[in-house]
């Protein structure tokens, strides 16, 4: 086990170097730099902020000072939000972004396996069709056209939560969430329904069923851990989804987290800042996709480390 | 099977496949029994599946309005009028799903975007297709070491947060529409390189291809009856499938201002500007974000009917 857990660690760090440089060199063929923008900048004063920030160093130099800042977790200063930096904007929005995201996940993964493992019980049932056919409604239409409707109808017409804006309070965190939960749930529902239709065929539980087991038991003690393991598997690409979609979800309700800091880095071309959220958030996702691998190693029996 | 006599089927074994099923026929009792093909079965099972066929008819309808309908309504996409800025929809001005804050009529903007996302749609789901079939195709066919440095190439890919690397993408190289095709085409041919390629490697094996190297069949035969046919199925599913989601996609970009820009338009586009008035002209947000939902709800209705009929080995 220990092993097979190296072996996949070993391979998160090619990835993650894979993307830095991509990230770094598509930065940096772009033309412009971060300080064209200043008016009518002396050539002196531009030299000087070109020295400090190190950008009159040749190219590949430049590649391993970012390397080498990254080791030491410095993603340097913003160029867009003077006197943060980088380290501290992400420090700033990802409590914000993290507390959504988590919600998020929690309320997918309960409702979603629920919804499908009802789903699967009562298969081909109206029950059924109707469940799978909202689910399918929450894969087709994209959260940012479900969000300006629930803001439409719930904040503007009920006014009973508010449209956007951020406090640390539920009021503010109920329409995100559900919005950002949304296809996520549907996308989980249906792989569950799936698995666990497919895990009620097998023999073992009709062994279970033979001995007289009540079928709530078979459910829980039998089927639910096999069912389950597509899911988790699915939790990889799950965590990507959730980001990309919460720097929708965080433009829609104004809420200050990574994402809309991303957003907007994009937009004024703060490239330290850009680069510092895909780096931040791509290192993320390998780690989260390293722990799915474990756990689904460690649910899965027939998986032998090899 | 009632119908059978009781009596052997007699084969003339010159006259092979055909003969048989005149044989069989005659055995039968009945005029002429002809064999079905795979696709004739996938057909069936499609048809059968009523959400699927109704999606399809809807689809049809969908992209015939698009591209006929800009053409029947009197107004132009980039024609302002000035009686009417930021009207309601209304028969009686003419205009049916209403204007925007520039007096421009939403119906004819609604189909052009239309038009705009189903072009991306389909032009980067072919740049997906053609990457990963060739490269699914390549490794799967090679197998051994090749295939297995190009599935860990895939591997790694599959973690890149793609999104942002699109969305680095447009800042850098500025919004032109042929980067958003190669784009997002780029970034979604991952899961169709891995079908392909285990599909191929499965087929490989198959008692039916070894028969057909048996039998002194070429390489070129086996693979043009035999392989091709049998990935056809896995790459149209995945073709109606991949649609959607490149679909959502560029109208996600769109949505954040860096997909489509003025004055072409996108669904993407319109739901943007929508949801930005959408307390004063509601009527902005919801035409075109029903035409968007639509669209898709029924393009993944469609690729799961294609799915249960083409690849019926899930179904359960």
């Amino acid at each position: 086990m220990l092993n097979y857990s190296l072996r996949r660690l070993a391979w998160a760090f090619p990835t993650l170097l894979l993307l830095i440089t991509v990230a770094f060199f598509m930065i940096r063929v772009a033309p412009g730099g971060p300080f064209d923008s200043e008016k009518n900048l002396p050539a002196e004063i531009e030299q000087n902020l070109n020295a400090k920030y190190h950008l009159d160093e040749p190219l590949v130099q430049q590649y391993f000072r970012y390397l080498g800042q990254i080791l030491r977790f410095d993603f340097g200063p913003s160029f867009q939000y003077r006197d943060w930096t980088v380290n501290q904007l992400i420090a700033k929005g990802f409590p914000v972004s993290l507390s959504i995201g988590a919600l998020a996940m929690l309320l997918s993964f309960t409702l979603g396996t629920g919804i499908g493992t009802i789903a699967a019980l009562r298969q081909n049932s109206i029950l059924d069709h109707g469940l799978m056919g909202f689910a399918m409604l929450g894969i087709s239409i994209p959260n940012f056209v479900i969000a300006p409707l629930l803001i439409l109808v719930i904040s503007v017409y009920m006014g009973w939560l508010p449209s956007g804006g951020w406090e640390w309070h539920w009021r503010n965190m109920v329409l995100p969430v559900i919005t950002l939960a949304m296809p996520v749930t549907a996308y989980i529902a249906r792989l569950m329904r799936g698995s666990m239709i497919e895990v009620l065929h097998s023999d073992f539980i009709r062994t279970a069923r033979a001995k007289g087991l009540s079928e709530i038991t078979v459910i829980r003690r039998h089927a639910m851990k096999p069912a389950l393991l597509p899911v988790i598997s699915f939790m990889g690409p799950a965590l990507a989804g959730l980001i990309t979609g919460s720097v929708v979800i965080e433009k829609i309700f104004a809420i200050p987290g990574i994402g809309s800091f991303f957003v907007q880095g994009a937009m004024n071309r703060d490239y330290t800042l850009v680069m510092g959220v895909v780096i931040f958030y791509g290192a993320l996702i390998i780690l989260f996709n390293f722990l799915v691998d474990l756990i689904y190693a460690w649910l899965n029996p027939r998986i032998h480390y090899k | 099977m009632n119908g059978i006599k009781d009596q052997a089927i007699e084969v003339d074994p010159d006259r092979g496949a055909s003969a048989g099923m005149d044989a069989f026929s005659q055995a039968l009792d009945v005029p002429h029994v002809k064999g079905r093909s795979l696709w004739e079965d996938a057909r069936h099972r499609l048809l059968k599946n009523r959400a699927a066929v109704f999606s399809l008819g809807l689809l049809l309808l969908m992209l015939v309005t698009v591209i006929v309908g800009p053409w029947l309504i009197p107004w132009d996409a980039d024609f302002t009028d000035w009686d009417n800025i930021y009207s309601a929809p209304s028969f009686a001005s003419g205009h049916f799903f209403g204007t925007d804050a520039v007096g421009r009529d939403l119906f004819v903007r609604t189909l052009l975007g239309g038009r705009v996302s189903l072009l991306v749609g389909m032009v980067a789901t072919l740049v997906s297709l053609l990457i990963g079939v060739t490269y699914g195709a390549i490794a799967g066919f090679f197998g051994g070491r090749i295939d297995q440095v190009m599935m860990r190439i895939v591997d790694i890919f599959y973690a890149m947060p793609f999104m942002f690397f699109v969305i680095l993408l447009m800042v850098v190289f500025g919004r032109n529409i042929i980067l958003v095709f190669v784009a997002i085409g780029a970034i979604n041919w991952l899961d169709m390189a891995r079908i392909v390629r285990g599909q191929t490697l499965s087929l490989k094996s198959t008692e039916y291809v070894e028969a057909a190297v048996a039998c002194g069949a070429t390489p070129f035969d086996i693979i043009r009856r035999h392989i091709l046919p049998n990935l056809m199925g896995v790459v149209i599913v995945y073709i109606t499938l991949t649609i959607p989601q490149v679909i959502l996609v560029e109208s996600f970009l769109s949505f954040l201002g860096l997909g489509v820009q003025e004055p072409m338009t996108s669904w993407g586009a319109l739901v943007n500007d929508g949801a930005q008035d959408m307390e004063s002209a509601p009527w902005m947000l919801i035409y075109p974000a029903i035409f968007l939902s639509v669209t898709l709800y029924c393009l993944n209705y469609v690729g799961d009917g294609l799915r249960d009929a083409l690849d019926p080995r899930d179904r359960i």
